[in-house]
C-alpha cells in the first residue's frame, strides 16, 4: 500500500510526462543540434557547432525580429484595450446571460484560424465591403488600402487572439468581491475613482496573464502577416518558414527560431519581475 | 432624542427585485425615523430585507416607491457617493490591494482633505478601534476582528451623518462577537455617531440598542426600545422572534373590567387586560416564559393559571425549562434555580402553571403573518390543545421563521 502510495504522483505524471519527451523534448534537441550545423540541401549539413547561424539570423532578421515584437506589442495592448471593457459588461451587466455572451465571444473561434483570416482578407480588399463604399462616396481617396500593410497585419493579430486576452480578463473581474466597488462608492468615490482605484487595480492580473497568453503567440505567428500584410510587414515566424520550406536553410531556420524563444523568455521573465510573478500567473505562482 | 428632524427618514418605501416568474418584494412599504446620535437596530430573520433596507438608505438600490430622506432632505437620485452614510459591509469589503491605512483614509482621500489632516484622522481613529500599530498590514493579515475593526474605522473616519453596519458581528466567532458588541457601543458613545445595525441576532439588537425594529417579510412589525419589544411584542411574529413566547389562542368568553377572559376547561382561566376583543370573539395573547410559575398548590385567583401536567424537564444550571401539557397546549415555564434543594416539578407531576395578568399581551388580530396568503406556511410550533384554544410555545421561532424566510429567498 504505502509503495504504491509512493509512486502514485510519479505514475500519474508519467503519460503527460511522455508526451512531452517525444513530441516536445526530443524535438527541441534535435532543433538545437540543427542550429549549429554548417551545409546545405544538397551536400548534407554537419554537426560544426556553428554559432556563426546566430549571428547571421540576427544580423540579416534583426529587423524582422523587432517589427514582430512591435506588431505582437500593437496587438496585445489592442486586444487588451478592445476587450476589457466587453469583459467589464459580461460580468457585472449580463446577468443570467453571462455564459450566453462569452459563448458568443468564442463562437467565431470554431472557426479554422487561417480561414478566418483569409475572410478578413475579403473584408478589407481595396473595393471590399468595408473599402469600396466608403470610396466610392469620396470619403477615402482612391489609392487608400488597408490590405497588405502593417495596420491589417496588426488588425488580424488582435482579431484571432481576442478571446485569450478576454477571458482571463472576465475571470479576473469575476473574482473581484462585488461589494468592493460598492464600497468605494459609499467611501465618495465616484464612478471613475471607483473604477481607477479599486476595479481596475484588482483586474490587472487578468490583463497580465491575457498579455502573455497574447504575446508569445502573437510574436511567432506568421498566418497574419502573410496573408494580410506586404512584403515590408514580414514577422519572424514567416522568415523561419521561408527559411525552412523555401530554402531548405534548416540551420538558420532553428537559429532564429530559437533567437525568437530566448528574445521571448526574457521578455516574460522580465515583465513577470516587474509586475510580480503572482500577478502574471494568478494564484498558481 | 426624539424631537428634530430624523437623521434617516423612511416612508412608504418598497422595493421589488425581478426573480423567476415575476419580482420578489424585498420591501413592502417601510416607515421608519432614525434619531440623530441614536444606536438603532434593524431585527429579522434573513432574507427579511435588512440588507436591501441599508442599501436603500446608503443609495446602491433605488426604492420603487417611497421616499427616503436624510437630515430632511430628500436623496432621490443621489448616487451612494454623495450620500453622507457610510456602511460597514456584510463582509466587510475591505480594499485587498490596500494596507489598513490606505483602506481608512480612502474616503478622507476621495473628499481631498489634505494629507496632514488624513494622517491624523486616520492616526486617531485607529487609536479608537485599538488598531495602532497596523497600519502597514494588509486585511488578508488581519484577524476578523480586527478587519470588522478596520471596517468600521473607515466609515467613521469620514465623520458622517449615519453609520450602517450590516451584521457586522455576524462571522466572528461568540466569544469575539460578544467582545465586540461591548466594542461597538463603546465607539459609538464616543463618536455620538447615529448607527444603523442590522443583525438577525435578537441578543445582540437588544443588548447595544436604544431602539430596536423587529422587521418580517419586508415589513417593520414593530418599533420600540429593547423593553418594549420584549415585553409586549404586538404581533405573533414579534413575540416568537424576540425571546421566547408561549402564544395561547382561544375565544373571549368574557369580559370583565380588568381584561378579557378566556376559560380553559373547568380549570384554566386567562385574563389579558386591555384587549379590546368582544366576548366570543377569537383572541391570541402571548406570555414570557420566565414571567410564568409552577407549584402543586392552586394560585390564588387573582392569577392567571392553567393545570396541567410536566412533560419534560430540562435542566440548565441557572434555570430549568418545563413544559406543561394543558387544556391549552403546551405551555413553556423557565424557573431560576435559586433554591437548590427544592425542585418544584418532575416529569409527569400534575401541576399549576400562572402568571400575573399583566404578563399576558394580546397579538394584534392582523399581523402580517396572518394575512399572509402563505400563512399556512407560518413558523410550525408545538401547538395542542382542544377545540377552543391552543398553546404554541415558539421556543424555536427563531429557526422556523428563518427557514419560512429562506423559502421566501428561494423563489427570487
Ligand atoms: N439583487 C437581488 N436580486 C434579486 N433578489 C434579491 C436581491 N437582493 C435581495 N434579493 C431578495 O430580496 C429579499 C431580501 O433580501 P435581503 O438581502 O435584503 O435580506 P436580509 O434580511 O439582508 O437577509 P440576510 O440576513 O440573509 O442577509 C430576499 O428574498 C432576497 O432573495
Ligand atoms: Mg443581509
Amino acid at each position: 500500500m504505502a509503495r504504491r502510495g509512493r509512486f502514485a504522483p510519479y505514475l500519474l505524471v508519467l503519460p503527460g510526462g511522455l508526451w512531452l519527451l517525444a513530441f516536445f523534448l526530443i524535438p527541441m534537441t534535435l532543433m538545437a543540434s540543427l542550429s549549429l550545423q554548417s551545409g546545405n540541401l544538397i551536400d548534407g549539413f554537419r554537426q560544426t557547432f556553428h554559432w556563426q547561424n546566430y549571428r547571421d539570423g540576427i544580423g540579416v532578421y534583426g529587423g524582422v525580429l523587432a517589427r514582430s515584437l512591435g506588431y505582437a506589442l500593437a496587438a496585445t495592448v489592442a486586444c487588451a484595450v478592445l476587450s476589457y471593457p466587453a469583459a467589464h459588461w459580461i460580468a457585472f451587466r449580463a446577468g443570467r446571460h453571462k455564459t450566453r455572451y462569452l459563448f458568443l465571444l468564442v463562437v467565431p473561434y470554431f472557426v479554422s484560424f487561417v480561414l478566418r483570416t483569409f475572410a478578413w482578407r475579403q473584408v478589407l480588399t481595396d473595393d471590399g465591403p468595408l473599402l469600396g463604399p466608403l470610396k466610392d462616396h469620396g470619403l477615402l481617396p482612391t489609392d487608400f488600402r488597408v490590405l497588405d500593410t502593417g495596420f491589417a497585419v496588426i488588425a488580424g493579430l488582435t482579431y484571432n487572439f481576442l478571446p485569450f486576452m478576454a477571458l482571463p480578463i472576465y475571470v479576473a473581474l469575476e473574482r473581484v468581491d462585488r461589494s468592493l466597488p460598492e464600497a468605494a462608492r459609499d467611501l465618495y468615490a465616484g464612478r471613475a475613482a471607483a473604477f481607477a482605484r479599486v476595479l481596475l487595480p484588482l483586474s490587472l492580473p487578468g490583463v497580465f496573464a491575457g498579455a502573455v497568453l497574447t504575446f508569445v503567440p502573437m510574436a511567432a505567428d506568421y498566418v497574419n502577416a502573410e496573408v494580410l500584410g506586404g512584403p515590408d510587414d514580414t514577422m519572424v515566424g514567416g522568415v523561419v518558414r521561408a527559411e525552412y520550406f523555401d530554402n531548405g536553410a534548416y540551420p538558420t531556420a532553428s537559429a532564429l527560431s530559437f533567437t525568437l524563444m530566448a528574445v521571448l523568455l526574457v521578455a516574460v521573465l522580465a515583465y513577470a519581475r516587474a509586475l510580480g510573478a503572482r500577478n502574471v500567473l494568478g494564484d498558481a505562482a | 432624542m426624539q424631537n428634530g428632524v430624523p437623521a434617516i427618514g423612511l416612508r412608504d418605501v418598497a422595493k421589488a427585485f425581478p426573480g423567476r416568474g415575476g419580482t420578489v418584494p424585498a420591501l413592502r412599504g417601510v416607515d421608519l425615523a432614525v434619531a440623530a446620535g441614536e444606536f438603532f437596530s434593524v431585527l429579522g430573520p434573513s432574507g427579511c430585507g435588512k440588507t436591501t433596507l441599508l442599501r436603500v438608505v446608503a443609495g446602491f438600490e433605488t426604492p420603487d416607491r417611497g421616499e427616503v430622506r436624510l437630515d430632511g432632505a430628500s436623496v432621490d437620485g443621489v448616487p451612494p457617493e454623495r450620500r453622507d452614510v457610510n456602511t460597514v459591509f456584510q463582509s466587510y469589503a475591505l480594499f485587498p490591494h490596500m494596507n489598513v491605512f490606505d483602506n481608512v483614509a480612502f474616503g478622507l482621500r476621495r473628499r481631498g482633505v489634505g494629507r496632514a489632516e488624513v494622517r491624523e484622522r486616520v492616526g486617531r481613529m485607529l487609536e479608537v478601534v485599538e488598531l495602532t500599530g497596523r497600519e502597514k498590514a494588509r486585511p488578508d493579515a488581519l484577524s476578523g476582528g480586527q478587519r470588522q475593526r478596520v471596517a468600521l474605522a473607515r466609515a467613521l473616519v469620514n465623520r458622517p451623518r449615519a453609520v450602517l453596519l450590516d451584521e457586522p458581528l455576524a462571522a466572528l466567532d461568540l466569544r469575539l462577537r460578544q467582545a465586540m458588541q461591548g466594542e461597538l457601543k463603546r465607539v459609538q458613545r464616543e463618536v455620538g455617531v447615529t448607527f444603523v445595525l442590522v443583525t438577525h441576532d435578537q441578543g445582540e439588537a437588544l443588548a447595544m440598542s436604544d431602539r430596536v425594529a423587529v422587521m418580517n417579510d419586508g415589513r417593520i412589525e414593530q418599533v420600540g426600545t429593547p423593553r418594549e419589544v420584549y415585553e409586549r411584542p404586538r404581533t405573533r411574529f414579534v413575540a416568537g422572534f424576540v425571546g421566547t413566547s408561549n402564544l395561547i389562542a382561544g375565544r373571549v368568553t368574557e369580559w370583565r373590567p380588568e381584561g378579557a377572559v378566556l376559560a380553559f376547561g373547568a380549570d384554566g382561566r386567562v385574563v389579558v387586560p386591555d384587549a379590546s376583543a368582544r366576548s366570543g370573539e377569537p383572541l391570541e395573547i402571548a406570555v414570557r416564559p420566565e414571567k410564568i410559575g409552577i407549584g402543586r398548590d392552586r394560585p390564588d385567583d387573582a392569577r392567571c393559571a392553567l393545570r396541567g401536567t410536566v412533560a419534560d424537564v430540562g435542566y440548565l444550571g441557572a434555570s430549568t425549562t418545563y413544559s406543561v401539557a394543558t387544556a391549552a397546549g403546551d405551555v413553556v415555564v423557565y424557573a431560576q434555580n435559586d433554591d437548590a434543594t427544592r425542585t418544584p416539578a418532575a416529569r409527569g407531576d400534575r401541576v399549576w402553571v400562572s402568571w400575573h395578568q399583566r404578563h399576558s399581551y394580546a397579538l394584534d388580530a392582523a399581523s402580517h403573518d396572518d394575512t399572509n396568503p402563505d400563512a399556512d406556511r407560518r413558523p410550525p410550533t408545538r401547538s395542542g390543545g382542544g377545540p377552543d384554544g391552543a398553546v404554541r410555545s415558539d421556543a424555536e421561532a427563531d429557526g422556523s421563521a428563518r427557514s419560512g424566510a429562506a423559502r421566501r429567498g428561494g423563489v427570487a
